[in-house]
């Protein structure tokens, strides 16, 4: 009620202020004068209005307070805990007195902890025959593959940043670790640091998030596997820039990325100036509210093993189907992925030509249930003549929205020694910690 | 003919441009739900142009960040969230991917709306996964009640005022007129449930404790053992038990769940009845605004109570 004391000298004021215009312009002025009060008397009611609403509101509050069971009143403030000098750092030039103790009374600043997760990747592989080849890491019994423990919080109004580390069985890999700036002028989306490259769609998809629990053939062939290494794919340090293509309904985006140029066995950087740079087109359309369609094309180059005067480019287009019907959406879902990427590696007389491609089918027949296939073949980048081929099939069973179960029978024939694995692929998937966005 | 031609186009050109920088003019609200954008529009009227992400009869947990819906929010120059964490799952990538700096949460056009509404269910003491996908800042269906509707136009109302100052006597009237009406409905509607005061309900999913709280209704038990758990044999078989032995005859299901399991549940319970009400503006065909989801819920509601409880 007091607002409404205060605004009427305010008013009085402005009156005040109408009445000493001069005289020549007067009735043009009290006419305005007058809609101008009426205007004022207006919004004083509703600025009354408002403050009788909130204190209706606040009273109810309050009622709701007291009749809830009493919360325990609140602590006297604590006197911040303290130490005494140790003994023998006492001396000219040293603290004296009582020494605060650091991250005792700081409870409030953990409110700007990162988000937190962590997601266990378990395998295991059965079969007669391992598998695997120089790019194809075989699949032990059992091993828990990959442990990604994510970071990700706003560094400030202009970034946010996102860590995930990769803990394997052999060590510790920063798989990611970037700082996106989604405020810039421009339209533009940057983002700094180590990545998984945007090429093709697979690429940037993180294992766990995979519709398989493998990658696919082209991925380890053309997109630098090894023996070595059970997660393949381009990833680097370097920066990216994206931007949107005004196109009406249609979303249309095209990234650049610029990289180091040192990416598992497809890119090696002997130079400071070997660098590999990509460039990516996407466009996406929803055909339906429940069908959408999205493809994209893309392109990548760098240096290979062979030295700084030999490059590798590779050219990537995919092409991604879904179908969710919303009202079922929790139910029912369907996806169709195809991914087809040319290599051409310069080696000392000539090039080597290779191509891969997967395609594959992934549907939801119930609330916690998937079932899918996929074709895949790719011949090797460093040896164009051999060509593995592969098909699987994939059952999953989701507990709940933070674990995973799922199988996959995966056969492969070698290009190299005609040799054939059959192999069963089991996984657990299992994540605790601050809920991640679902992948898209 | 070329030059008929090169006219018609500079002249499409320029009727375009004419349309897109009027479209501009008006300030582009997008919401994460129907409801949110049904009160944005109730304040905001012919000066905004509204977009809703989610569609109402859709899970508001499970929407998929669509690049479609980058282009929104790019445009958007104010986004109302539901917040609590309801779309945790999806709009962080679509905010961070819109490249709009003017909507990124902490700048002057992103808006929590649920910021100054009452939340029910905060949990208290320790929580984990094992109580199922719990939200630890409260119940984020708090729009199913009027006077929450109330203070998520004030606040719409307040921001949209700040980001467009001379609009401001406009949305005040809006917002009166939305508040005159909402006051007038809510008198009926409690006109039309008071004599169900009290009764017990069984719901799916814990998306009606507002809305329950508001008509004195009582919830008794979930068809889901835990929050975002399908439903299991013997929780069900549980659930069933206790409705008879409290006599509880009426289950409520949002229109995105399966109803298998709940008309197997009426099914073993004499009298037994499930009931879709819609969660949202837009769950059902004919609610399209937020008076109407109460009209329409209220209604249903209250003749299948009269229909259990013979009142």
């Amino acid at each position: 009620m007091r607002r409404v004391y205060v605004l009427w000298p305010v008013l009085a004021a402005g009156l005040l202020v109408g009445a000493v215009r001069p005289s020549s312009a007067q009735t043009a002025d009290v006419e305005s004068l007058r809609r101008e009060i009426e205007q004022l008397r207006k919004e004083l009611a509703a600025v009354q209005q408002q403050y009788d609403q909130r204190l209706a509101a606040l009273e109810a509050r309050l009622g709701a307070a007291q009749s809830a069971p009493a919360v325990a009143p609140p602590q006297a403030p604590a006197t911040p805990p303290t130490a005494e000098v140790p003994p023998g750092a006492a001396g000219p030039g040293t603290p004296a007195g009582q020494l605060p103790v650091y991250g005792a009374a700081t409870a409030g600043s953990k409110i700007f902890n990162p988000d937190i997760g962590m997601i266990g990747n378990f395998l295991g592989a059965v079969g007669p025959n391992k598998g695997g080849s120089e790019t194809v890491a075989p699949t032990p019994f059992m091993t828990l593959q990959e442990s990604e423990a994510s970071f990700q919080a706003i560094v400030d109004p202009y970034a946010r940043a996102d860590f995930f580390l990769a803990i394997g069985e052999e060590g510790i890999e920063v798989e990611e670790g970037f700082a996106t700036f989604p405020a810039l002028p421009g339209g533009l989306l940057v983002k700094a640091g180590k990545m998984r490259a945007n090429f093709g769609r697979l690429n940037a998809f993180h294992n766990h998030t995979l519709p398989w629990i493998d990658r696919p053939l082209v991925m380890y062939n053309l997109l630098g596997g090894s023996a070595e290494d059970p997660d393949t794919g381009i990833k680097d340090a370097g920066i990216s820039v994206s931007r949107l293509i005004p196109a009406g309904n249609v979303f249309l985006e095209a990234t650049g990325e610029l990289y180091r140029g040192d990416s598992g066995t497809l890119f090696k950087s002997s130079r400071r100036r070997d660098l590999a740079a990509l460039g990516r087109v996407r466009g996406y359309v929803d055909l339906t509210d429940q069908t959408n369609v999205e493809a994209g094309v893309s392109y990548v180059r760098g240096h290979n093993d062979l030295g700084s005067d030999f490059l590798t480019e590779l050219y990537g287009a995919d092409l991604t189907l879904r179908w969710r019907p919303l009202s079922r959406a929790i139910y029912r879902s369907l996806a169709a992925r195809a991914e087809l990427v040319w290599s051409r590696r310069e080696e000392v007389s000539a090039f080597q030509r290779a191509s891969g491609l997967y395609g594959s089918l992934d549907y939801q027949f119930a609330r916690r249930w998937f079932a899918g296939g996929r074709y895949d073949q790719a011949e090797r980048g460093a040896n164009a003549s051999i060509r593995d081929r592969g098909f699987s099939g994939v059952l999953t069973y989701w507990p709940s929205e933070f674990s995973q179960v799922r199988g996959q029978y995966r056969r492969t024939r070698f290009g190299d020694d005609g040799r054939v694995a059959n192999e069963l692929l089991f996984q657990l998937l299992f994540t605790i910690g601050a809920h991640g966005a679902h992948p898209f | 003919m070329r030059v008929t031609r090169s006219i018609i186009t500079a002249a499409a050109i320029v009727l375009l441009a004419a349309w897109e920088s009027q479209a501009q003019n008006k300030l582009n609200v997008v919401t994460s739900t129907e409801d949110l954008a049904s009160i944005a529009r109730e304040v905001g009227g012919e000066r905004v142009n509204v977009t809703a992400l989610a569609r109402g009869y859709q899970d508001p947990h499970f929407v998929e960040p669509k690049p479609s819906f980058i282009l929104a929010v790019n445009r958007a120059g104010l986004y109302v969230a539901v917040g609590r964490e309801l779309e945790i799952g999806w709009l962080p990538p679509l905010l961070t991917s819109s490249r709009n700096a003017r909507v990124q949460p902490g700048a002057s056009g992103y808006l929590d709306a649920s910021l100054n509404v009452r939340i029910l269910e905060i949990p208290t003491g320790q929580i984990t996964r094992a109580m199922g996908d719990v939200h630890p800042f409260g119940n984020p269906h708090y729009w199913l009640e009027p006077g929450n509707g109330r203070l998520i136009a004030q606040a719409i109302h307040n921001k949209l005022g700040e980001l467009s100052p001379p609009d401001r006597p406009y949305f005040g009237q809006r917002y009166d007129d939305f508040d005159r009406r909402l006051a007038a409905a809510e008198k009926r509607w409690d006109a039309i449930m008071a004599p169900y005061k009290g009764t017990k309900v069984v719901t799916y999913h814990r998306s009606w404790p507002n809305f329950m709280e508001r008509f004195g209704l009582e919830v008794i038990g979930y068809v889901e053992p835990k929050p975002g758990i399908p439903p299991s044999p013997s929780h069900t078989l549980d659930l069933i038990e206790e409705m008879k032995r409290q006599g509880v005859k009426l289950i409520i299901v949002e229109p995105y769940f399966s109803l298998r399991t709940p008309q197997a549940i009426a099914n073993q319970i004499a009298g037994g009845k499930v009931l879709v009400l819609a969660p949202s503006v837009g769950g059902m065909k004919e609610v399209t605004d937020y008076i109407q989801l109460f009209d329409y819920n209220v209604n249903l509601l209250a003749g299948a109570l009269k229909q259990v409880t013979g009142k």
